[in-house]
């Protein structure tokens, strides 16, 4: 099993060096260390979002709803900043991962408390959220001008090197580690997607987990929806419309199973910069960037593909095994 | 909670009298929103009982209506195609980029169908012939199908549809009713048919409740769910031609977020998100109430991404409801 996990990392590592290295050869300047950090830089939020989308998915969730909770929360941050400007921005990020939370808790709760199956939970929320941010801001726009200096350029800021955007996302990639292998919750989420049963007779509570997982989730995605705003210096109702399918993509290329269970840090990270070093390049090599969302759809069906091939066990199947899911529906 | 309440497959001691069970049916519980919608809306908007209104109401579902018909039988059979709105514009492009050529409108027609079919025997391959899951697999070509749409139309739009073309989404059958509503009702008849009263629905419920058993008393599992897929496809296909004719353009946003209407018609129409019960009656029924609800939103001009608030509400509310309802009925016990 270890080594499976090593080698899709290995594997998708190959791969993305072996695009970089193609792409430097239609393009001069593709890979010197300013273009690599430059997308490193562009792709922080998806990674940032893959990571909460994953542990989700890990519990054997799904959550549709990140992009419109982090419209929602770019959209209530911007307009605190422009109505009052005098604000520490501390206390807006706080905020901002405090709205994220508590949508992302709301998905958490219709899951745990009402055992909704979370795909139909995240579809309603997807629209409501959204909506709601239309009902925040009337249809209107903040403006860069609306916004106060810090608001704008902190994640700008180089530090080492690297903007303090990027410096965010190697946090968050560190402390999803540290969560995902290092605490408990990080090892009743494995084992709540992986093994349903198991989990209840080891004690785990598995709605619990979900609960957690679905909150983390929300967070992260509050804390992009300040990072969106600032980096693209504008909020408005249609921001980040669709990404959510991203940081799944993201996730399934990642090796992340949909069945829960299954996936690893690194390979979330890695598929997230696979989308994001296809992003960077097509205008590079001149294809049209409308290419961009067909591209993504045929990797993540490869992806899908690919994994199930990956997650196959020895064997001859002669019938699919239920009572897992049956186990579930009763835990 | 005992273990009884619990389990999902339980066969109750005693079924209560027919009528008893009727009234207290999703159906007739359904219909009596529809009926209070109905009469609100008429109080609220002086516009709304006029019969040409009430006609160009039934506009904001049929299409959806259709595609959702399919959909029942996939998600009664446990599976899911989240790609359909992709599929109407991909399909809807290939119309467009065909009559750019000067195909006549028997060719469009069939271009319509044959994309929407194409991309129901692709996504039923994935799923049915790989077995890989369906959520995943049809956000992928829900990607995809759309994309494809970008790539050939980018910010361009096609307009310059044939004039005979209009009559699937602007036609008049007799008096008020549109040629797309009598489809709509012509296609719930004969799902309801083939979902009700036909072996081929009996085992797409035998599926959905219990694949296991259902490989096990030789049900063609994969079989049936490759024809659910194209069956879906189809109708995306037919919704396809009706919404291309009655806009008149393709633009790649065509029918944008369409699939989350149509999945909250199927769950609204009682059909269960875990497969294995749901009736053809209740999604009709559903269809109904969902454009009732924005014909009448948007007499009293409301906006439409404020309606999708209400559409997101219905659809967990609506989930939400039955579960509370039985929780409260566990503890009083």
């Amino acid at each position: 099993m270890q080594r499976l996990f090593k080698n899709r990392e290995i594997l998708l590592t190959l791969i993305i060096a072996i695009m970089i290295t193609g792409f430097a050869t239609r393009a001069q300047g593709f890979a010197t260390p300013a273009s690599l950090t430059n997308i490193f830089n562009d792709t922080s939020i998806l990674i940032i979002l893959a990571l909460g989308q994953m542990t989700v998915i890990l519990t054997k969730s799904i959550d549709l709803s990140v992009a419109a909770n982090l419209a929602f929360t770019g959209m209530a941050v911007a307009m605190t900043n422009a109505a009052f400007p005098g604000l520490p921005l501390a206390l807006l990020i706080v905020m901002a991962i405090g709205i994220g939370a508590f949508l992302g808790a709301i998905n958490g709760y219709l899951v745990w408390a009402l055992q909704m199956p979370s795909i139909v939970v995240t579809l309603g929320t997807l629209t409501i959220y959204r909506g709601m941010a239309f009902v925040l801001s009337g249809g209107g726009w903040v403006n860069a001008h609306q916004m106060t200096p810090p608001f704008l350029n902190i994640p700008r800021l180089p530090l080492l090197g690297l903007p303090v955007l990027s410096w965010i996302a190697i946090a968050i990639v560190i402390g999803a580690w540290f969560v995902l292998t290092r605490l408990p919750f990080g090892r009743a989420a494995y084992a709540s997607g992986g093994n349903p049963t198991a989990a209840v007779y080891a004690g785990i509570d598995i709605g619990r987990t979900k609960f957690l997982a679905f909150v983390l989730s929300g967070a992260l995605a509050g804390l992009s929806g300040y990072l969106w705003v600032s980096r693209y210096a504008v909020a408005y109702v249609d921001i980040a419309a669709g990404f959510e399918l991203d940081t799944v993509a993201a996730c399934v290329i990642g090796g992340i199973s949909i069945a829960g269970g299954i996936g690893s840090v690194g390979g979330a990270v890695l598929g997230a910069l696979f989308l994001g070093v296809i992003k960077n390049a097509l205008p590079v090599i001149g294809i049209s960037p409308f290419a961009q969302m067909a591209i993504s759809g045929i990797v993540i069906v490869l992806a899908v593909v690919f994994n199930a091939r990956a997650e196959k066990k020895a064997g001859r199947i002669i019938l699919r095994d239920r009572a897992a899911h049956h186990q579930e529906a009763s835990a | 909670m005992s273990d009884v309440a619990e389990s999902k497959r339980v066969i109750p001691d005693r079924l209560g009298t027919k009528t008893s069970r009727i009234l207290a049916s999703w159906e007739v519980l359904l219909f009596g929103v529809a009926v209070l919608i109905f009469v609100f809306n008429s109080l609220a908007s002086p516009y709304f009982l006029n019969a040409w209104n009430l006609s160009d109401a039934t506009f904001n579902f049929t299409e959806k209506g259709m595609i959702a018909f399919a959909m029942a039988l996939l998600v009664i059979a446990g599976e899911i195609d989240l790609s359909v709105a992709a599929i109407i514009a991909l399909a809807s492009t290939a119309m467009g980029a065909a009559a750019q050529m000067g195909v006549g409108t028997a060719g469009l027609v069939g271009i319509g169908i044959g994309v929407g079919l194409a991309c129901g025997a692709f996504n039923g391959l994935l799923v049915s012939g790989l077995r890989l899951p369906s959520i995943v697999v049809t956000i992928g070509t829900m990607s995809l199908f759309r994309g494809i749409s970008y790539i050939v139309l980018g910010d361009q739009a096609y307009g310059k549809y044939p004039a005979d073309f209009a009559f699937f989404g602007q036609g008049y059958v007799v008096w008020v009713f549109s040629f797309e509503f009598a489809l709509f009702i012509a296609l719930a008849i004969a799902f309801a048919i083939l979902l009700h009263a036909t072996n081929f629905g009996r085992q797409v419920f035998v599926i959905g409740n219990n694949e296991f058993a259902a490989r096990f008393s030789g049900i063609p599992v994969e079989r049936v769910k490759f024809i659910l897929f194209l069956l879906t496809g189809l109708m995306s296909g037919v919704a396809a031609v009706c919404l291309t004719s009655r806009l008149g353009s393709t633009r790649p946003s065509i029918a944008q977020g369409w699939e989350l209407e149509v999945v909250t018609m199927v769950v609204l129409g009682g059909i269960s998100i875990l497969g294995g019960a749901g009736t053809i009656a209740g999604v009709v029924i559903a269809a109904f109430v969902m454009g009732l609800v924005t014909f009448g939103l948007g007499l009293l001009n409301v906006p439409g991404i404020v309606m999708s608030i209400f559409v997101g509400l219905l659809l967990i509310v609506t989930i939400a409801v039955p579960i509370i309802a039985r929780r409260v009925r566990e503890m009083s016990r």
